[in-house]
C-alpha cells in the first residue's frame, strides 16, 4: 500500500505544535511547583507565628497581628500558583490532543499501527505517558506530578524528532504479525506506569531526604517547593501503587513477546539482547516487590530498586537498540 | 518469604498467623543445626531478593558478549579480536551465558528457596482456609477502621439486636465475606456466655479475600511449572536447519537438515516423515525511491507442496515470515533466504563433473552473496569456484558492488582454485558433515596475466574457461532458496499456560485485598448501635470506604451514634470483662 506523504508531514508538524505546547505545560507546572514553595514556606511561617503567640501571651496582640499578616499575604499569594496548575492541566489536554492526532494521523500514513521504529515507538510510547498521566488524574489528584511526567514526555519526543527520526513507511515482514500491536502497545502501557512510578520514586527520596533532615533539627536545602508535596510515605504509596500496575503488564508483555517468538522463530525464548534486558527488567521489579514486603527493605532501598528497575527499562529502550546484535535489530 | 512480611498496624487484633516470627533461640548448633539454620537463610526473604538481584546481573553479559547458541561465528570472531580476555571468558562459560554453571546455580537456589518458602506458606493457607474468621475482637473502635450506627428503634434493624445483625449478614454475604454468626458459633476458649468470644454473643466475624495468598502461592508454583516446562522442552524437542532450493524437496529425516539438534527424550529415527516442495518464491522489496526505506523488504511468500505422510494426497501451504507451516506439530519457518545460481562446470577431460545451484550467503541488505562452488570430482585438478553473487551489479570505485536486492542485472564473480596436480585438495573427510565454504589446503589460487588473482566475471547465460585447461564453468540460471528452521516441542503449550497462570496469579494477589470485617450490635437508649470495624493486610486506602459501606447497607435509616465511643453497654461490657483474659485470634 503506498504510503501517504502529506498526512505524514501533517503528523511530523503535530508532534512539533503538541511539543510547544507541552513546553508550555512544563513551564506551567514549575511555576506551580515553585508557587507551592512558596506558599508551603509561608505556611511554615504562619505556623511559627502561630507558635510563638502563646509564649509571649503578654504581647499577644502584635503576635495575632504577625501571624494575621502572614496567613493575608499568603491568601493574596495562593491564587496565583492555583491559576497555575489550572494552565498546566488546560495546556496538558490541548498538547495531548495535538499528540494523540500525530500519532493517528502517522498510523494512517502508513495504514498500520505506528510503532514500527524507534521514531514511531517513542512518539506513541510519550502519548501514552501522558494518556496514563491523565488517567490516573481521574481517581487520585497527582497534579503535583506534572512537570516529572511532562518533563520525560518532552525529552523522549525531543529525541524522538532528532536522533530517532524516520520517514514513513511500511514494515518489514517480520514485523507484521497482530502481535507487533498486543505485544508493542502492551509494554507501552507498562512502560508508561514505570517512567510515572519512577518520578514519584524520585519524589519519595528527596523527600525523605528532606524529612530526615528536618527530624535531625537541619533545615533541608533547596527544592523548597517539596513541603507542598505529600509525604513520603505518601509518595511511596503512590509509586508502589503505579508499579503494581505496571508489573503484571510487563509481565503480559513478556509473554505476548514469547508467543510471537515462537510464531516468528520457532522458539518462545531466544535469549537475544532484548529479551534478556526484558527478562532483567521484570526480575529488578520483581525484586523491588519482594523488599517492599520484607521489613528492613521497605521505603527507601525498595525505592532504589525500582529505579534501577528503570534504569534497565531505559538501557533496553535506547542502549540494546542501537548496540546490541540480535533478533530485535529492525527495531531501529 | 512469609516469615518478613510487613508488620501489620498496632490493633491487639492482627493476622499472626501468618506472620509467625520463628522464636529467637540461640542453642549451639551441630550439623543437623547448621543444615535448618542453612536451609532458613536460604528460603528468607532476603536470600530470595539476593538471588533475585543476581539473576538480574548474571543474564545481563549475555546480551553483551556473543552467545554460541545465538551465532558461534561472532563468539570464534570476538574470540580472534581479544586474545587475552577471550579465553578467559570462554572457561567462565561467558559466551554461554544461559547454561553456565553459575547462571544455572543461581536460578536453581531460586527455586529451591522459592520452593522452601511456598511450601509452609502452602500449608498454613489451606488451614486458614479451611478455618472459621477469628472472633470479634472486645473493642471495636480500636480497629484502624470503624463506624457506630444508631439504627432508631421503628426501622427494621432496630427492631431488636437479632434483626441488625441478620441485616449485617445479609449485606456481608452480598459482599462475598465469609461469615460466622458468633450469636451461634461455639465459645472461644474461656470465654463465658454473652461475653466475646463466649455463647450467644451478638456479633459477627467475617472475612474475605483468600484469593490474594492463593494467587501469591498459584504464581510461584506457576513459575516452577514454567521451569520444569523449559527443562522438558530442552529434553523433548528437536529443531534444525534446511536450505530448500526452488523446485527441490525436503524429507523431514535427519539426512536432510544441513544441522540437527535434538533432545535425549528425542527418537530421531522415527521423526514424522513429512515431506514439502518448494514450488514458488515470492520476494519482494521496496522500489519506491524515496527516504531510506529503497531496497527494504517488503514481501516473502514461499508457497509448498506439502505431503502429511507418505501416501498422503498433497497439500499447498503458503509460509511467510510470522506464518510458519504446521505439520502435526512439527513447525517450519522462514527465516532466511538468498540466490541460488545453477553453474556447470567441465573439467579438463569434457566431462561434466557439476551441474546444480550453488547456495550463496548474502553479506548486506542488497544481496551482495558469498558463493563457493567445490568440483572434487573435476580431472585431472580439483576444481574450487569461490567469489561473490551480486544481483543488481554495478562498480564503486572499482569495488564490485550490488545496488539493489532484486536480480536486475545479476553477475557472477569468481576466482579460481586449483588443486596442485596430485594433491587431494578438496578437504572430504568421509563423515563428517562440513561447511560448504571451508577448502582444504593443497589449493591453489589461478593467477591471470598481470600476476593477480583472475577474476572471471559471469552474467546468465554466459560460459567462461577456466585457466590452464582446467574446463569451463556457465551459469545457466538463476534460482532462489529459502532457509528453514524446523523445530518440534512439545512443551511450549505447557510453559504458555505455566505462565499465564504466573501472570492471573500475581494479578490477584497484588490486587485482592484481604480483609476482615466484624459487626457489633448492641441494645441502646432509642434504637440498636451497630458497629462495623476491619482491619486488612498491607495498605488498603479503600477500607474505610468499605467499612462506611457495609454500615450504611446494614442500617440504611441510621443515624450517628450521640457517643461514637461504643455506647452504655460497651462501657458496661467493658468494665464486666476486665478481669478477663484479653480476646486475642487464634495464632
Amino acid at each position: 500500500m503506498a504510503i501517504e506523504q502529506e498526512l505524514a508531514q501533517a503528523s511530523n508538524w503535530l508532534v512539533y505544535s503538541a511539543m510547544a505546547v507541552y513546553t508550555g505545560a512544563f513551564g506551567a507546572f514549575v511555576a506551580d511547583l515553585a508557587g507551592r514553595g512558596a506558599r508551603a514556606g509561608l505556611d511554615t511561617a504562619r505556623d511559627q507565628a502561630r507558635e510563638l503567640a502563646p509564649v509571649g501571651s503578654a504581647s499577644s496582640v502584635g503576635g495575632s497581628a504577625a501571624g494575621s499578616d502572614v496567613v493575608l499575604v499568603a491568601a493574596g499569594e495562593s491564587d496565583r500558583p492555583e491559576r497555575a496548575l489550572g494552565i498546566a492541566m488546560s495546556l496538558t489536554w490541548l498538547a495531548f490532543v495535538l499528540h494523540v492526532a500525530a500519532v493517528v494521523l502517522r498510523g494512517l500514513s502508513v495504514h498500520r499501527a505506528p510503532w514500527g521504529n524507534m521514531f514511531e515507538f517513542a512518539t506513541t510510547g510519550a502519548v501514552v505517558v501522558t494518556a496514563v498521566f491523565l488517567a490516573v488524574l481521574r481517581r487520585h489528584d497527582v497534579r503535583y506530578l506534572g512537570g516529572f511526567v511532562i518533563g520525560p514526555v518532552l525529552l523522549t519526543l525531543g529525541l524522538a524528532v532528532t536522533v530517532f527520526y524516520t520517514e514513513a513507511a511500511q514494515l518489514v515482514p517480520a514485523l507484521r504479525s497482530v502481535w507487533l500491536l498486543i505485544h508493542v502497545s502492551v509494554a507501552f502501557i507498562a512502560s508508561a506506569l514505570f517512567t510515572i512510578g519512577f518520578s514519584t520514586s524520585v519524589l519519595q527520596l528527596l523527600q525523605e531526604r528532606r524529612e530526615l533532615a528536618r527530624a535531625a533539627g537541619r533545615t533541608p536545602g533547596r527544592g523548597r517547593f517539596m513541603d507542598a508535596l505529600p509525604s513520603s510515605v505518601d509518595l511511596e504509596r503512590t509509586s508502589y501503587r503505579l508499579h503494581i500496575a505496571a508489573f503484571p503488564l510487563w509481565g503480559f508483555t513478556l509473554i505476548a513477546g514469547a508467543i510471537w517468538a515462537e510464531a516468528a522463530w520457532g522458539r518462545y525464548w531466544n535469549w537475544d539482547p532484548k529479551e534478556v534486558w526484558s527478562f532483567v527488567i521484570w526480575v529488578a521489579y520483581a525484586a523491588y516487590l519482594h523488599a517492599r514486603a520484607t521489613r528492613g527493605w521497605d521505603g527507601r532501598r525498595a525505592a532504589y530498586l525500582a529505579m534501577f528497575g528503570y534504569a534497565c527499562l531505559l538501557a533496553n529502550f535506547l542502549v540494546v537498540n542501537f548496540f546490541a546484535v540480535g533478533k530485535h535489530s529492525y527495531a531501529m | 518469604m512469609a516469615s518478613e512480611t510487613r508488620g501489620e498496624p498496632a490493633t491487639g487484633v492482627n493476622f499472626t498467623e501468618y506472620d509467625a516470627e520463628p522464636p529467637i533461640t540461640q542453642p549451639a548448633l551441630g550439623p543437623l543445626g547448621w543444615l535448618r539454620w542453612a536451609w532458613r537463610q536460604l528460603t528468607s526473604m532476603r536470600s530470595a531478593l539476593l538471588l533475585l538481584f543476581l539473576l538480574a546481573i548474571a543474564a545481563v553479559p549475555g546480551s553483551i558478549v556473543p552467545q554460541n547458541r545465538e551465532d558461534p561465528g561472532r563468539v570464534s570472531d570476538y574470540l580472534d579480536a581479544h586474545p587475552t580476555l577471550g579465553p578467559w571468558l570462554e572457561r567462565l562459560g561467558f559466551f554461554d551465558v544461559y547454561t553456565s554453571v553459575w547462571f544455572s546455580a543461581i536460578y536453581l537456589l531460586l527455586f529451591v528457596s522459592l520452593v522452601g518458602c511456598v511450601i509452609p506458606r502452602a500449608r498454613v493457607h489451606l488451614r486458614a482456609i479451611r478455618q472459621a474468621p477469628p472472633r470479634a475482637p472486645r473493642r471495636l473502635e480500636r480497629l484502624p477502621e470503624h463506624v457506630s450506627l444508631l439504627a432508631p428503634a421503628g426501622t427494621p434493624a432496630g427492631a431488636s439486636t437479632d434483626a441488625a445483625l441478620d441485616a449485617a449478614l445479609a449485606a456481608l454475604r452480598r459482599r462475598r465475606y465469609r461469615v460466622v454468626d458468633n450469636r451461634t458459633a461455639p465459645p472461644a476458649a474461656g470465654a463465658s456466655a454473652g461475653r466475646p468470644g463466649g455463647w450467644g454473643e451478638r456479633s459477627i466475624s467475617a472475612e474475605k479475600g483468600y484469593t490474594a495468598e492463593t494467587g501469591n502461592l498459584a504464581f510461584h508454583l506457576a513459575l516452577l511449572g514454567v521451569l520444569v516446562s523449559l527443562a522438558w522442552g530442552s529434553l523433548a524437542s528437536y529443531s534444525g536447519q534446511a536450505v530448500i532450493v526452488q523446485g527441490s524437496t525436503f524429507v523431514n529425516s535427519v539426512i536432510d537438515y544441513d544441522s540437527f539438534g535434538a533432545g535425549r527424550l528425542v527418537d530421531t529415527g522415527t521423526l514424522p516423515p513429512f515431506s514439502a516442495t518448494l514450488k514458488d518464491f515470492v520476494v519482494e522489496f521496496e522500489t519506491a525511491d524515496q527516504g531510506n526505506q529503497f531496497g527494504a523488504p517488503r514481501e516473502f511468500e514461499a508457497t509448498f507442496e506439502v505431503v502429511d505422510r507418505p501416501g498422503a494426497a498433497p497439500r499447498t501451504a503458503v509460509v511467510s515470515p510470522n506464518h510458519p507451516l504446521d505439520v502435526q506439530g512439527t513447525r517450519m519457518f522462514l527465516v532466511g533466504n538468498g540466490y541460488a545460481p545453477v553453474l556447470t562446470v567441465r573439467d579438463g577431460a569434457g566431462n561434466v563433473a557439476f551441474r546444480g545451484p550453488v547456495i550463496t550467503r548474502p553479506q548486506d541488505g542488497n544481496y551482495k552473496s558469498l558463493a563457493v562452488a567445490k568440483v572434487p570430482n573435476a580431472v585431472p585438478r580439483q576444481i574450487a569456484l569461490v567469489g561473490v553473487f551480486l544481483p543488481t551489479y554495478d562498480l564503486q570505485d572499482g569495488i564490485p558492488v550490488s545496488q539493489f536486492p532484486q536480480p536486475l542485472d545479476p553477475r557472477l564473480m569468481v576466482n579460481v582454485l586449483l588443486a596442485d596436480p596430485g594433491v587431494d585438495g578438496l578437504d572430504f573427510r568421509s563423515g563428517t558433515p562440513q561447511s560448504v565454504m571451508r577448502l582444504g589446503p593443497g589449493m591453489t589460487m589461478a593467477l591471470g596475466d598481470d600476476g593477480q588473482p583472475l577474476k572471471i566475471l559471469l552474467a546468465p547465460g554466459t560460459s567462461a574457461p577456466l585457466p590452464d585447461g582446467a574446463g569451463t564453468v556457465s551459469f545457466d540460471g538463476l534460482t532462489r532458496y529459502a532457509a528453514m528452521d524446523i523445530r518440534r516441542d512439545p512443551s511450549k503449550g505447557w510453559a504458555l499456560g505455566t505462565a499465564l497462570l504466573a501472570l492471573v496469579g500475581v494479578t490477584a494477589s497484588l490486587f485482592v485485598r484481604r480483609r476482615r470485617v466484624f459487626v457489633r450490635a448492641v441494645d441502646g437508649a432509642d434504637g440498636v448501635v451497630v458497629t462495623v470495624a476491619g482491619l486488612t493486610r498491607g495498605d488498603d486506602a479503600a477500607l474505610g470506604a468499605e467499612v462506611a459501606a457495609i454500615a450504611a447497607a446494614t442500617v440504611p435509616e441510621g443515624g450517628p451514634v450521640a457517643d461514637p465511643g461504643g455506647g452504655p453497654a460497651t462501657d458496661q461490657s467493658t468494665q464486666q470483662t476486665n478481669g478477663q483474659t484479653r480476646t486475642e485470634e487464634q495464632s
